[in-house]
């Protein structure tokens, strides 16, 4: 082994334990950023081993691709807002996939007829679960920036389509595995798995993308995993094995925070047409004037705020921090109650009142705060609806029965921030509403907030 | 691949299976997105893949896209560990004392 190959094997090495120090150092917010910066430190050794450590003979498009991906990464690290953290991530999933699926074909091109089955069988999984991540994520991005609609695409026999170009990119795959020579096969499984991506995620509802972002994650990872086994580089298999496991328990714990299968909801289509399975919560929803709402705020000892995903469109975190602080300077204490899967990916909600400069330490997650809500004089719900809806809890019969809710309507008073009188997103009625103790506050969140804001000063 | 290598490389898949778990599961719902969005860049190792497949002495056609695939992984690289510090770097205790003006 010459010095420069293992001069590179060494920094892989370093490497793969800065990663996992890295990771490591998440477990708490205060020595998370520190961890960051070994993995930043790997990641930089891992690329100068490689470029010193294999034999480059061009440097043009190594150059070139640096430049022009750095370029683009730093542009999107500076400019994307927090709010769009949920298409960034799902965009970078697809960047990530794609780049393993590349280097998969590139590799095809270039070893095929000399590789072993197994690196074989490995490379078709690296480009199958590459292209489909690719397409699945970029479905995924424009759903939640809004470029596709956010509701569930579905047609008849779609279950059938699905399975007729899974069945044949998986037929392709096999052909490929036993015969190298059949370029036909090898490529059609790429088409095929490009479209698999897109109809694996168009039948999905915006509500249910946390689910899928996690997938999706996992899925970029295992690519990842597969190119190292394709590459038989070991930093590869671990950092992309972190990645894809990191994926599976978000998906897992996304899943359970539904209480939901992740069958249901991949074939699920949840969010369609769901209305008349809901409870027929009669009655009517009260207003309350601001005014009211603002003293009520005002003289109680005990607030929650909880956020939903409405709090990120409406752009709302900076005006109920500055609600909450207000609140705080007059001897109410305030706490924020986040449900695991408010918003539309893991932690959403939590990064963006952080962005907002609200302490961690008045996070709370659903299992800490739920015993607190009978001792709360007053709730305020911002944007979110499912993840509040009793029904989970006392309807056996609705769909999200069983689902783990902030249980909110047991708190002393609710104030319901809303944007009209409509459903939510999934179409369930929410018996929340129209509790004798429940007041509703239509409007946009944020100007309601700021108009709270100055109500509460006055009073 | 030699069955040896191959051996040892799955053992490396397994021990690195059972390490993410025991890791991951200790990260707070609190930081899962820049979780999310840390392992991301972390998996943008696979960039050196990629300047293998742009620079070593193969065909053109394995450069171009071995181009495509270093500049998308660089993008997961240098954006994701940028977005993730953005982030991490939001999360504070409380301030002892925010001195906040107060408004008229």
């Amino acid at each position: 082994m010459s010095p420069a190959t293992l001069l590179m094997e060494a920094t892989y090495l370093i490497a793969s334990i800065l990663f996992i120090l890295g990771l490591k150092a998440m477990s708490h917010p205060d020595s998370a950023r520190r961890g960051m910066f070994y993995a930043e430190a790997g990641m930089a050794a891992a690329i100068i081993g490689t470029l010193i450590g294999q034999h480059i003979v061009t440097w043009v498009w190594i150059v070139a691709g640096l430049l022009l991906g750095s370029a683009i990464g730093a542009w999107m690290g500076i400019t994307v807002p927090m709010t769009a953290m949920p298409q960034r991530t799902a965009l970078s999933h697809a960047f990530g996939a794609m780049a393993a699926a590349l280097v998969g074909i590139a590799e095809f091109n270039v070893h095929a007829s000399e590789m072993s089955v197994f690196t074989r069988g490995a490379l078709g999984f690296e480009v199958m679960l590459g292209a489909l991540t690719t397409t699945g994520s970029l479905i995924a991005a424009g759903k939640l920036q809004g470029i596709i609609k956010g509701t569930p695409v579905q047609f008849k026999g779609q279950q059938v389509l699905n399975a007729l170009i899974g069945l044949g990119m998986v037929g392709c795959f096999v052909t490929f595995w036993i015969n190298p020579a059949i370029l036909a096969a090898f490529y059609t499984m790429v088409g095929l798995a490009l479209a698999f991506g897109v109809m694996m995620v168009i039948p999905i509802g915006s509500a249910d993308m946390p689910v899928v972002m996690s997938l999706l994650n996992s899925y970029a990872g295992l690519a990842a995993t597969a190119t190292g086994f394709v590459l038989g580089n070991n930093v590869l298999i671990i950092a992309g094995t972190l990645d894809g496991f990191s994926g599976l328990i978000l998906s897992i714990l996304m899943c359970k925070a539904m209480n939901r299968s992740i069958t249901n909801v991949l074939f699920g289509g949840f969010g369609a047409a769901v209305a008349e399975a809901s409870s027929n919560a009669g009655g009517t929803m009260r207003e309350i004037p601001l005014e009211d709402a603002a003293i009520q705020l005002a003289y109680a000892k005990r607030v929650i705020f909880v956020p939903g995903y409405g709090l990120a469109t409406a752009q709302a975190q900076h005006a109920v921090r500055e609600l909450a602080e207000l609140l705080e300077e007059r001897g109410v204490t305030v706490k924020y109650a986040i449900h695991p899967v408010a918003g539309r990916m893991p932690g959403h909600m939590n990064v963006l009142l952080a962005e907002a400069n609200v302490p961690y330490s008045a996070l709370y997650e659903m299992d800490q705060i739920n015993p607190e809500f009978p001792e709360t004089d007053v709730v305020v719900v911002i944007g979110a609806n499912d993840v509040v809806n009793p029904d989970a809890r006392d309807n056996p019969k609705s769909l999200i029965a069983g689902m783990p809710i902030l249980e909110v309507d047991l708190a002393k008073s609710v104030i319901v921030l809303k944007r009209g009188q409509g459903r939510g997103f999934s179409g369930l009625e929410n018996p929340l509403f129209f509790k004798e103790r429940t007041r509703m506050l239509y409007g946009d969140a944020k100007g309601t907030l700021n108009l709270l804001v100055k109500a509460v000063e006055q009073s | 691949m030699n069955p040896a290598v191959l051996i040892a490389s799955v053992y490396v898949f397994a021990l690195a299976a059972f390490l993410g778990y025991q890791v991951i599961s200790r990260v707070p719902p609190l930081l899962h997105t820049p979780l999310m969005s840390a392992t991301n860049a972390i998996s943008g190792i696979s960039l050196i893949g990629s300047l293998v497949m742009a620079g070593a002495h193969y065909p053109l056609v394995a450069h171009l896209l071995g181009f495509a695939a270093v500049t998308t992984a660089t993008i997961n690289v240098v954006g994701g560990f940028w977005i993730t510090d953005r982030m991490l770097k939001m999360f504070k205790k409380r301030e002892p004392n925010p001195a906040k003006a107060v408004k008229p």
